[in-house]
């Protein structure tokens, strides 16, 4: 038994080191923007916590169960033995503790990590807006300052906080970009928020996390996080596109396909976010900033509503 | 059943049996209490999502929803006065009752249909809006309930038929319809408040 | 005249369906074949397919479950084996078609038909055993909820071969399930199933909480009850405060379906997230429907082994409860990135978390009953090890995703799939893997083979860690759940270690099915045949009496003066059993084929809903109602066994037990 017992026991805890260790690499242990890094620290920090109690219980486990084997004859052995206030004090209030802990922690990530609280850096950087459609099956990302439009590539400056305003016109999705932090569900005829911002330039995956379908696996796009001057480069690089999005082909764009290339438009109609939005709400649509219902004029309201 | 058995083994019998029947028949309707619960819950949620279609002002009359309530009620007093003829033995009178009771019953399901009949017609059908799936199923719900216990009192009046005695398994049988027919005009008060009266008022 | 059926649903074009079900007909022709050789047909119809006995439901149920382990794991290594070759560029063998079928009909049958029906087994088996009772307070609704979850699984299990099942994941999320997106009749298989299969679990649970309730034995109070049955008693209040919510969810979706209606759609006013709010309403209690149970079988099978009491039955009875009220307010933990506020995330998430004080209590209990004690290393005793060891880690996680700001990256990756693994494999499974090793013999008078045990559990406890230790790490890479193929370089060297794990659970799976072929053929050695009725030395009132039990369960009902009543009386040299007594006749109900018509009237019903036969589904719904109808007219419902037959029975029990005693 013993010789079976203790390779494992190595092995559990070579892997569970390895798992916080070695992972430094691993997308979430690795992120590149302050969100992710508050998440990874959390994640870290409520791991930690928790093994000061899971640690004890396996060591226990197999030290008692090997201690009071059967064979072990010199081992006490009380048959009647099955209370003791003092041990029944210790496990409920220890783990009671450690979970006050992981609870105070809670409450303060929930706040300070909520997706919809605008990040601290808008005090200083003006942010970008980007609006974010989940298409079957594709992200459409609209860039209403800027006028333009992509689809499965989404760029912004590093350093500048983004705020995403988030729409699905087909299944329910969850729009993420791991290095980066938060995900969040894209729902049609329901707009979803998320603010978030990367620290270092890079090429990263943004994906949809819920399953949506025939052509999940393909829903991919890529997060460019670009200088400022390379951003503007790219900005006139989608702007030089010669596809245009207005109501006329939005219908087509939106029809399913899979693994779908990137796509630049240079001219995005303006309010098609809300359009999208409004035609599942009778044509309304709720106003970020004064949460007031409007109601959208818009030629879409009555098409692809059974599509 | 009647064996030569020692009495105390017919005891045990009884107290082994008997009493299981009504207080599971009563746990299960804590179940379709749950349900009714959830579907009135899933009511709340629709209760203002009209899509452009008619409000609960625009479809409901009350008029025939009192008398449906009216039916209803009456029709638990009935089932009442069913049970009180089933604990004296008059069997006659129950039945009577039962039948009284059905005949309610019948009539408060055919004013349910000819509103539901009246709405499809109209085009304000369960598939007009969310506000009007959930009222269809929260009432389609309680009509199914109260059909399945017209089904069964039908089945209850034709098995006491030709009966001197009640056993001990009918009587289970008639208390537990009688939990569920109160237990259903429970139901319709809180339907005919939350769904018919709030969304006039 | 066929609905939507045509000759095109029949998937003749797709090469590994066509193999299944070459493979399953002669596998079931064969098997029908032996018993028409054997003759057996009569036997198995009088003393199963009609039975009320609650011992004989609860072991077609785990037969049941173990055909649903089959399944469900040939999906699961199916899916592992895609994602094993799905990268760069290689499309693997399954098209997203058929994928998302699979983990669709994994999760769904897993859930409903593997550990559903095998907890149902065992609280069958064992449950009026413990308490003294002669049966369940309804044995023949305990027959119907066995037939309607059986044809539950075999109306799932049909649409392999004629349509197609489910490719909405294991709880069909709308929109994506609506008729907008999914036209099929996958889905509609995927709601009649599981919404059959759950009349039959609702049923069971208003069953046994009245019979814990009503037909305890005399001085058995409810501080008394053994834990088994507390958590069984816990198990079967969630079971009707959830699965009403169940019904209504998929009630509420199947006339979005067939009546157009706008519950979850898109359009018409629909709230998809409603949809969620119900579905976790049934789901997160669920999760402690199953887990319970397996914590009850511990708790005996320690104590057992450990030749001890329970450490801290009322604590362990508290933390039962407390679990139990609490699994009811934590379901929006599953989605937190929907997108509600801050407060309302915290409050979902402290909840959950508060769960973990509890079961960690749970476990401390667990080790302190081993502590100064003489712990025997039986198999089943491995499997409880192993659960403390791996349950902890799965509970740890748990905890992780449980915080809000932490799900917001975890959510819907693989990391969540690993989790539930952990817990349920590490926990629900392995508790009732443990609890058949242990309550076998009980039901069939042999033990199961310790040697083919062990290899099992290694297997298992070993796999388990390949299997899904990467996916933690998958998770901590970004890859999301239901990927039918990627081109990540980092994530395919983990998909491979995963699979060579689900490999070695296969290896466990057939390490389990030749441990019970060995014991069967080796039952009659001596040292396999358990003639006193108590193998272990327990503690409980079921092995007061013979292995198998008679029919009757005990001539005389016990009668219980304390905690753990049966080793309370062999310490007090009281005899259980009052054997040699005046028996009296027994009140017994007699056996009915009714059960098995309303759940074969059910699938006719289902099948035809599925596809929009409206004759056929008249006909089985009639045929359903009419059963129904014809059962309550039944007055030849019941019987007594002669008192000379009971005394007959339990005078070859005691010829047993001297015979086995002066062997010793």
């Amino acid at each position: 038994m013993k010789k079976k017992i203790l390779p494992r026991l190595s092995s559990l805890l070579c892997l569970s080191s390895a798992f916080l260790l070695a992972g430094c690499d691993w997308a979430l242990l690795d992120p590149k923007g302050t969100i992710g890094a508050q998440e990874k620290s959390l994640i870290l920090t409520s791991t930690y916590a928790m093994l000061l109690v899971v640690i004890p219980v396996i060591v226990l486990t197999l030290l008692f169960a090997w201690q009071y084997r059967h064979s072990n004859t010199s081992a006490e052995y009380l048959p009647k033995w099955s209370h003791s206030n003092k041990i029944e004090v210790v496990i409920w209030v220890v783990p009671s503790l450690i979970i006050l802990f992981l609870a105070v922690l809670t409450y303060q990530t929930c706040h300070s990590l909520d997706p919809y609280r605008p990040l601290e850096e808008e005090a200083s950087v003006k942010p970008i807006h980007v609006e974010v459609v989940a298409l079957d099956w594709k992200w459409l990302f609209i860039y209403p300052d800027e006028g333009i439009a992509t689809v499965n590539q989404l760029a912004f400056p590093v350093n500048t906080p983004v705020d995403f305003r988030i729409t699905s016109d087909a299944v329910m999705n969850s729009f993420f970009i791991p290095q980066l932090g938060s995900q969040i569900y894209a729902m049609a005829g329901m707009q979803t928020q998320l603010h978030l911002v990367a620290n270092t330039a890079g090429n990263y995956l943004g994906e949809s996390a819920n399953f949506s379908g025939r052509g999940f696996s393909d829903m991919r796009f890529r997060a460019l996080a670009l200088s400022n001057d390379d951003y503007t480069a790219w900005v006139q690089k989608v702007k030089a596109a010669s596809e245009q999005l207005d109501n006329s082909n939005y219908p087509k764009l939106a029809a399913p396909s899979e693994a779908n290339p990137v796509e630049y438009f240079s001219h995005a109609e303006p309010g098609l976010f809300d359009q999208i939005v409004a035609k599942y709400n009778n044509g309304m649509v709720m106003d970020k900033s004064t949460g007031k219902m409007l109601h959208v004029q818009s030629a879409m309201s009555d098409m692809n509503m059974k599509e | 059943m009647a064996h030569d058995i020692t009495a105390d083994a017919a005891h045990a019998h009884e107290e082994h049996h008997e009493s299981p029947v009504v207080f599971g028949f009563w746990l299960y309707l804590m179940t379709d209490c749950i349900i009714f619960g959830t579907l009135f819950a899933v009511f709340a949620v629709m209760r203002n999502q009209f899509a452009g279609g008619p409000t609960g002002k625009d479809v409901f009359e009350l008029n025939g929803v009192g008398i449906e309530t009216a039916l209803l009620l009456l029709s638990s007093i009935t089932y009442g006065f069913g049970m009180i003829s089933a604990h004296q033995n008059k069997l006659g009178a129950l039945r009577g009752w039962l039948g009284v009771t059905f005949i309610l019953g019948l009539g408060f399901l055919f004013m349910e249909l000819r509103e539901f009949s009246h709405m499809i017609a109209e085009g304000n059908g369960p598939d007009r809006s969310a506000f009007l799936s959930a009222f269809f199923t929260l009432v389609g719900t309680h009509g199914l309930h109260v059909t399945c216990g017209l089904l069964w009192m039908a089945v209850l009046i034709v098995q006491t038929g030709g009966k001197t005695v009640l056993s001990e398994r009918m009587t289970n049988k008639l208390t537990c319809l009688s939990l569920f027919w109160h237990f259903l005009d429970i139901v319709w008060i809180c339907v005919f408040t939350f769904v018919y009266l709030m969304s006039v008022i | 005249m066929l609905g939507k059926l045509s000759w095109s649903d029949i998937p003749i074009d797709v090469p590994i369906l066509v193999g299944t079900f070459a493979g399953a007909a002669i596998a079931g022709l064969a098997v029908l074949g032996l018993i028409t050789y054997y003759g057996k047909w009569g036997y198995l119809w009088k003393e199963w397919f009609t039975s009320v006995d609650h011992k004989r439901l609860g072991v077609m149920y785990i037969v049941l479950a173990l055909v649903a382990l089959f399944r469900g794991f040939a999906d699961a290594i199916m899916m592992r084996s895609q994602l094993a070759l799905a990268y760069a560029g290689n499309p693997g063998y399954l098209p997203p078609h058929h994928y998302d079928q699979i983990f669709s009909a994994h999760g769904t049958i897993m859930i409903f038909f593997m550990a559903m029906a095998f907890m149902t087994g065992l609280m069958n088996v064992i449950v009026p055993l413990q308490i003294g009772a002669r049966d369940v307070a309804f044995p023949f609704l305990n027959s119907l909820s066995f037939w309607m979850t059986t044809i539950s699984f075999v109306l799932i299990n049909i649409s392999l071969f004629i349509g197609e099942f489910s490719q909405c994941g294991w709880l069909a999320y709308p929109p994506l399930s609506e008729q907008q997106f999914s036209p099929g009749v996958g889905v509609d298989y995927y709601i009649w199933a599981v919404q059959l299969s759950g009349v039959g679990t609702l049923l069971t649970g208003v069953n046994f909480f009245t019979t814990i309730v009503k037909m305890r034995a005399p001085g058995m109070t409810f501080m008394k009850m053994p834990v088994f049955t507390w958590t069984i008693f816990c198990t079967s209040v969630l079971i009707m405060l959830s699965f009403p919510i169940l019904t209504v969810a998929l009630g509420l979706l199947g006339l979005d379906r067939y009546l157009g209606m706008h519950f979850f759609t898109n359009d018409g006013g629909g709230n998809q997230m409603l949809y969620l709010s119900v579905i976790w309403g049934w789901g997160h209690p669920e999760v402690y429907i199953l887990v319970l149970p397996a914590f009850g079988a511990f708790s005996e099978i320690t104590q057992t082994f450990s030749r001890k009491p329970l450490f801290g039955y009322n604590t362990m009875v508290y933390a039962t409860c407390s679990i139990m009220v609490l699994s009811m307010v934590v379901w929006l933990h599953h989605f937190f990135t929907m997108g509600a506020g801050a407060n309302v995330n915290t409050f979902f998430g402290i909840m959950t978390m508060i769960i973990a004080i509890p079961t960690g209590v749970k476990i401390f209990n667990w080790l302190f009953t081993m502590y100064k004690g003489r712990v025997e290393f039986h198999a089943t005793m491995y499997w409880v090890i192993g659960f403390m060891i791996t349950f902890t880690i799965g509970g740890m996680t748990g905890v992780m995703l449980a915080i809000p700001a932490a799900d917001f990256v975890l959510h819907n990756s693989l990391f969540v799939i690993a989790h539930f693994h952990n817990v349920i494999i590490g926990g629900v499974y392995f508790g009732y893997v443990a609890a058949m090793n242990f309550w076998f013999p009980k039901a069939f008078g042999f033990k199961l083979n310790e040697a083919w045990g062990k290899r099992a559990f290694w297997l298992w406890f070993v796999g388990f860690y390949f299997a899904f230790m990467p996916l933690y790490v998958l998770g901590f890479e970004g890859m999301t759940r239901r990927m039918n193929h990627y081109d990540n370089p980092e994530w395919y060297p983990w998909l491979l270690v995963a699979e060579a794990g689900a490999v070695m659970i296969a290896l466990g799976i057939v390490c389990q099915l030749t441990q019970i072929y060995v014991s069967i053929r080796d039952r009659n050695l001596a040292e396999n045949r358990d003639l006193t009725g108590d193998p272990w030395n327990a503690r409980t009132l079921e092995w007061s009496t013979s292995s198998p039990p008679p029919f009757y369960n005990f001539a005389v009902v016990p009668v219980v003066h304390d905690l753990d009543a049966f080793a309370h009386d062999k310490e007090a040299g009281i005899d259980t059993r009052a054997a040699g007594s005046t028996y009296q006749p027994i009140h017994m109900p007699k056996n009915t084929a009714a059960g098995f018509f309303v759940g074969m009237f059910s699938l006719i019903l289902g099948f035809a809903a599925v596809w929009w036969i409206w004759w056929l589904a008249a006909v089985g719904l009639i045929g359903v109602i009419a059963t129904v109808i014809a059962r309550s007219s039944n007055n030849d419902v019941d019987y007594y066994v002669p008192a000379s037959e009971v005394a007959r029975i339990e005078n070859e029990h005691t010829r047993n037990l001297l015979a086995a005693q002066a062997a010793e």
